[in-house]
């Protein structure tokens, strides 16, 4: 101690000083810092809550509440969790038009997914509900097509018909083609089942169960799905086929017959 | 062609009127059948080249119909059933198919078409009047038959041996009654298996997604889930006979919501069971709208209201969908409290 305290006047002292001083600083930063980021990112939670909660004021307030509770024009938002605002905005259903009809139809959507993020995370934040499904969870990887057939025919086919290509139902309401939608607005429909959908959760039907579902629909209903039986008259079974060839096949023979029957075969034209 | 390129020498002007009808009206026929108008020829008829190259198309289409089916036989042979192609308004389509479509089609249209101009151009086209003849036989005729007849029973001495006619007509009368017995093959009656299905006190209510059984806490409201009992496995050789009755729809509604007296307490916490086979005709029936609680049939567009003891409000089903009454066993399961109290399904006669 005595010789340190006999150096302090070296000339290098206060570079050697300098340097401790530095790597304590440096130290305590790394031993904090964690800390503090995991603070900012609490701090942008609340942001996107807060940015979602003044999205929600202008375009969901004057029908679901302005706490989400809902009211004669809207039912309540609280519990039906990130999945279910993902699904409604991302599909341009909501915000819907004052008077909808029988029911609400996809149109486009007007805002971005970052907004639609904003705005979910402040429905979900309202009460615990299903959280937007991750790439992993709808994605195609390790699913069962088959058995993605089977549990389709015997949970969804009976409105969405055996291909996906939508029915009819009561009093003007019906199932939509499912054609071309979003695996991920799939999963989150069978979630949170969207207006007169009933839900499928996961304690009913499991994330697997889903997964092999959307599977089987890109199989039989993407631009690759190939139909080697022909022409598909827009996957409406038989009344389709049916019509097509009473009125196409049989048209063809009559017209053929009424052709051949004009014509006269006489060398003098009548 | 034209009628002006035809020969001078194959001009047949002496038939030109051979078949004009002769009759005049007079006072007992005053409609006078007018006859057949006069017969004209075709160019085939009155020129021989026209009627060569008639031939050679008529040939033609029989050639390409032989070409087409051996075209057949050969995509049989060499097109493997997995092949696909693009084929532009149809899509892509297999290749296979396509061609089989495509090569048969021809063979039996250009014999059709063969047939047709064979018949249109080269067979004689001639009107031929044929009278009709009388249908009843001449009096020479009929007076031998009845002879015949009446030495054949004499001859036989039918009338003479009477244990041998009394035993044919038995014989031939208890015949058909093999055939009757086979009827019984239509049967067996069905006895009391329309009023019954596997449902019975304490059978759980299994998931036919997972193939568990199902907890309260899994029904969420607004869900619709299906179920089977117990027991019963897809690789059971009765497995169709037995989901077609037993087949179950189960969703929950808020207790409040419930508006029938008797669905209440059959149901447990809002979770209701009811038939999945419609009342109507026996169609599976699990179109279900989870905030009118409406289900409808796809058949005949029978509605439910599941909320009110799943009574018809709309369409052609007689009755209401069956419930089943359930409850939760002591290791917190759902299980069914006995079988459906009516027959699911559609009416019978013996229903009442």
């Amino acid at each position: 101690m005595k010789k340190l305290s006999a150096r302090r006047r070296h000339p290098l002292a206060a570079v050697v000083v300098l340097l401790f001083a530095l790597a304590a600083t440096g130290g305590l930063y790394a031993a904090f810092a964690p800390a503090s980021k995991a603070q900012a990112d609490e701090t942008s939670q609340s942001l996107t809550i807060k940015e979602g909660k003044k999205l929600y004021e202008v375009g969901c307030a004057s029908c679901h509440g302005t706490g989400g509770q809902g009211s004669s024009d809207g039912p309540s938002l609280v519990g039906v969790g990130a999945a279910a605002v993902d699904f409604q905005v991302a599909t341009g259903r909501m915000p819907a038009a004052t008077s909808q009809g029988p029911q609400v139809v996809k149109k486009k959507n007007i805002y971005t997914q970052a907004q639609i993020d904003q705005l979910a995370a402040y429905i979900a934040s309202l009460g615990a509900g299903p959280s937007v499904p991750t790439k992993q969870q709808y994605g195609p990887d390790g699913a069962d097509i088959g058995k993605g057939g089977e549990l389709f025919r015997t949970n969804c086919a009976q409105c969405h018909n055996f291909t996906g290509k939508g029915g009819a139902l009561t009093k003007g309401k019906f199932a939509p083609d499912l054609t071309g939608v979003d695996p991920k607005h799939i999963y989150e429909a069978m979630q949170t089942g969207p207006q007169n959908m009933p839900s499928f959760p996961d304690t009913t039907l499991s994330e697997k169960n889903k997964k092999d579902i959307i599977a089987y629909l890109h199989a039989i209903n993407s631009s690759e799905t190939e139909q080697p039986g022909g022409m598909e008259l827009g996957g409406l079974g038989p009344v389709t086929e049916g019509l097509f060839a009473w009125i196409f096949g049989l048209g063809a023979l009559i017209a053929v017959a009424v052709w051949v029957a004009a014509r006269t075969a006489k060398a003098k034209k009548s | 062609m034209s009628s002006q390129d035809i020969p001078e020498e194959n001009l047949p002007a002496e038939q030109e009127h051979a078949h004009v009808a002769v009759s005049v009206a007079d006072e007992e026929n005053p409609f006078a059948d007018p006859g057949l108008p006069p017969h004209e020829h075709r160019i085939q008829d009155i020129d021989e080249r026209a009627a060569k190259r008639s031939e050679r198309v008529v040939a033609l289409l029989f050639t390409v119909s032989m070409l087409a089916t051996v075209g057949f036989i050969v995509s049989y042979v060499t097109i493997p059933h997995d092949k696909s192609i693009f084929v532009f308004p149809i899509g892509h389509i297999s290749a296979l198919n396509f061609a089989l479509g495509l090569t048969l089609g021809t063979a039996l249209f250009c014999i059709g078409a063969g047939a047709v101009h064979w018949a249109r151009t080269l067979m004689s086209d001639v009107e031929v009047a044929d009278e009709r003849h009388p249908i009843a036989a001449s009096p020479e005729v009929r007076a031998k038959v009845h002879a015949d007849f009446k030495q054949g029973a004499k001859e036989s001495a039918i009338g003479r041996r009477g244990l041998i006619r009394t035993t044919m007509f038995g014989a031939l009368a208890l015949v058909p009654l093999s055939g009757v017995m086979l009827l019984r093959d239509l049967g067996p009656l069905p006895g009391t298996s329309l009023r019954h299905t596997l449902w019975a006190k304490g059978k759980l209510l299994v998931n036919m997604n997972t193939n568990q059984p199902l907890r309260p806490e899994d029904v969420a409201v607004g869900s619709l889930t299906f179920a089977k009992p117990e027991g019963l496995e897809e690789t059971d050789e009765e497995f169709q006979n037995e989901i077609a009755k037993a087949a179950l729809m189960i969703i929950r509604l808020q207790p409040d919501n419930i508006k029938d007296k008797r669905e209440l307490q059959w149901s447990h916490e809002g979770i209701v069971a009811f038939s999945k086979i419609c009342t109507h005709v026996g169609c599976p029936i699990s179109l279900y709208e989870q905030q009118t609680h409406h289900v409808l049939c796809p058949c005949h567009q029978s509605t439910f209201d599941l909320s009110d003891g799943a009574r018809v409000i709309f369409g052609p089903a007689g009755h209401a969908l069956p419930q089943l009454r359930i409850g939760v066993n002591d290791e917190g399961y759902l299980q069914a409290l006995g079988d459906f109290e009516e027959p699911v399904g559609p009416a019978f006669w013996e229903r009442g």
